[in-house]
């Protein structure tokens, strides 16, 4: 979401780039890119076979925001067994009744009982912090990266935690 | 009959890199559709681990839930602990929550409106997928696109002029805000209006041209009755940040009004399904079979008596003469009612901004503990929302429970979702890009929170397995 906080500037991305597959555009199959920018930490079967394919298939793999990073609120879970965090909601929650049953269906991910950041899985090129990120920093990344520069974050404006 | 084990089909998108959802459609043993099952394939655990936490932490931590809706969450959280303090915020912090509040419902409405939905409106639904997004507007129509971005733009600003940022600010805080507006920034704000007002404008007669030209669509489009839930102030009028709440039924009659949100629990109930991580809320009286209840810009608009600003009131009369009176329960209007609550954001806005107060320094008053449950609401672009605690006595959280707007229009997506299979899947065997188009734009209209994936801006990405009554994969269908 906060790719679209560069707001207008996002026209003079497309100039340099094809967004082939994001949110905002549509994608089939993920092709051989040069960069994708991955938000999200790890947390299930699905997301880690999706990583793989997304490291086999890209260049440049950027880790965008806190929860790519270093899992940040995602992560807070880890604090406790899955199968308790599944009951609060599912079960015990005030608002249930007395019906429910834990979500198990085939066609839904399986929870890893940790959730872990990108670089655990897989190599990760370069960090975007930030929850989230801000944009002026989005932009600056990528167009370094589109005119062959690396991009330099140490300015601490740039760094952003939280 | 009963005992044969039902043939599934298997819709689901494949572009996502958080929070997707994917479709199982169930066949009877004939081929026809018997139902749809919607996955909502997100799950975090928010209730769980924010137990043992501070209650303080809640209008910080729980606004991560969302990244196009977080500052709702901030509002129903900081409600909630001044439940808990037992204090009242200060005038100007209220006056700058509520136009913080109303600049997310501009820009998530500009979002919906003007990147994910006008592109089928405005390029056509059978137009090039490829370019049937944002970045395709703009190069057909530069100034709608440019407009749809810098509405956006004008309702994160406020955030970012308020707060200094324009996604999970900080400075919503129990007893009001953190931080002033500055004279400075009131009129950089106030200068965007007449510009906002337009497009919004145009967005409205966008809608309305395609009303005009595909009449019969739209009028028949997932037009199921269901009950409806929201916010009204003292009058009945259309409320987003504090007020009470009003439930009317498929006619239009109020059952329940001037309801007391901290009351929710006597009036809604969740079930948990086995087939997705998102649960499936319904209204109590009426049990889970014939509860269901739709939140958002369409309810919202069904059950308010009018709208609190003049320009959005005009429109509103319009909208609610296509119900004749009765609520409006065409799934595709739900795009009109956005946009006049939108238009009805902007002029508020301006309201406020025009307030003198509205740059007063008097923006928090200070609590301490002293209650052991806090309940805060607030309408959230997609509807009501509930945070509800519960502390131990020295402010620690025993239990949390949040009800999630996008929650409460799950049972109804997932109706209109099996809805449009049985119009189109006769012989079980294919599915046809028709019904897949169908799909998309049932679940677009609703503009669920797990946007960010199933929502894309193009062509929604589906994966379609057909499989026998053995688990037998008989056709497989990708887009």
């Amino acid at each position: 979401m906060s790719l679209l906080d560069i707001d207008e500037r996002i026209l003079d991305l497309v100039k340099l780039a094809d967004i082939v597959k994001c949110p905002i555009v549509d994608g089939k199959e993920l092709p051989e890119v040069d960069i994708t920018l991955v938000e999200g930490s790890v947390t299930s079967d699905e997301h880690e076979r999706e990583i793989l394919h997304i490291r086999k298939q890209s260049k440049l793999v950027v880790a965008l925001g806190d929860c790519a990073v270093m899992t940040n609120v995602t992560g807070m879970r880890n604090y406790f067994q899955l199968q308790d965090v599944f009951d609060t909601a599912y079960v015990n929650a005030i608002s249930n009744d007395k019906e429910g049953k834990v979500p198990d269906h085939p066609a839904l991910l399986r929870l890893n009982d940790k959730v872990v950041p990108l670089q655990e899985v897989i190599k990760v090129d370069f960090v975007i912090p930030g929850c989230p990120p801000s944009a002026d920093v989005i932009f600056y990344v990528l167009s370094e990266f589109l005119n062959d520069r690396v991009p330099d974050l140490s300015d601490v404006k740039k760094l952003r935690y939280g | 009959m009963a005992s044969i084990e039902k043939r599934k089909i298997i819709i689901s998108p494949v572009t996502r890199i958080e929070g997707h959802a994917r479709i199982t459609i169930q066949l009877d043993d004939t081929g026809a559709v018997d139902e749809a099952l919607f996955h909502v394939n997100e799950f975090r655990g928010f209730e769980k681990f924010c137990e043992g936490r501070m209650y303080t932490e809640m209008p910080t931590i729980t606004p991560r839930i969302c990244g196009i809706c977080p500052i709702s969450h901030s509002i129903a959280s900081v409600k909630a602990c001044e439940m808990i303090q037992g204090i009242k915020p200060a005038y100007t912090g209220n006056l700058l929550r509520r136009l913080i509040q109303l600049g997310q419902n501009i820009s998530s409405h500009a979002l919906s409106f003007f990147h994910l939905s006008s592109p089928d409106f405005l390029l056509g639904y059978d137009s090039d997928p490829a370019s049937r997004n944002i970045i395709g507007i703009a190069n057909q129509f530069p100034d709608i696109a440019l407009r749809g971005i810098r509405l956006r733009k004008f309702g994160q600003e406020i955030s970012e002029r308020i707060t200094g940022k324009k996604i999970h600010i900080m400075g919503i805080a129990p007893g009001g805000m953190a931080m002033p507006l500055t004279a400075e920034n009131r009129k950089a704000l106030l200068d965007w209006i007449p510009e906002a007002k337009e497009t919004v404008r145009i967005g409205i007669d966008i809608i309305k041209n395609f009303h005009r030209e595909n009449e019969a669509m739209v009028k028949s489009f997932a037009t199921s009755p269901t009950l409806y839930l929201g916010m009204i102030g003292e009058n009945g009028e259309q409320e987003l940040y504090e007020g009470n709440l009003r439930f009317i039924d498929a006619d239009g009659t109020i059952l329940q009004d001037q309801l007391d949100p901290k009351r929710y629990l006597e009036f809604i109930a969740e079930r948990s399904v086995n087939w997705s991580y998102l649960k499936y809320p319904y209204y109590k009286p009426y049990g889970f079979d014939k509860g269901f209840y739709r939140v958002g810009p369409l309810a919202r608009l069904n059950v308010a008596s009018k709208m609190k600003t003049p320009e959005a009131q005009e429109e509103f009369l319009l909208f609610r003469a296509i119900g004749n009176g009765k609520p409006v329960h065409g799934t595709f209007y739900f795009h009109y009612a956005r946009l006049i609550e939108a238009l009805c954001s902007v002029e508020e806005a301006e309201m406020l901004l025009n307030n003198p107060a509205i740059i007063s320094t008097d923006i928090q008053t200070h609590g301490r503990w002293n209650y052991n449950e806090g309940i805060g609401c607030a309408e959230a672009p997609r509807g009501t929302l509930f945070h509800h605690y519960i502390t131990d006595d020295t402010g620690k959280l025993k239990n949390v429970n949040l009800l999630i707007a996008t929650g409460q229009n799950n049972p109804s997506m997932n109706r209109s979702i099996t809805e449009v299979a049985k119009q189109y899947i006769h012989d079980g065997t294919k599915v046809s890009e028709g019904m897949l188009n169908r799909v998309e734009s049932t679940i677009r209209c609703y503009d669920p929170c797990l946007s960010c994936s199933t929502h894309a801006i193009g062509q929604m990405p589906m994966e379609i397995d057909i499989v026998d009554r053995d688990g037998k994969l008989i056709d497989h269908v990708i887009r």
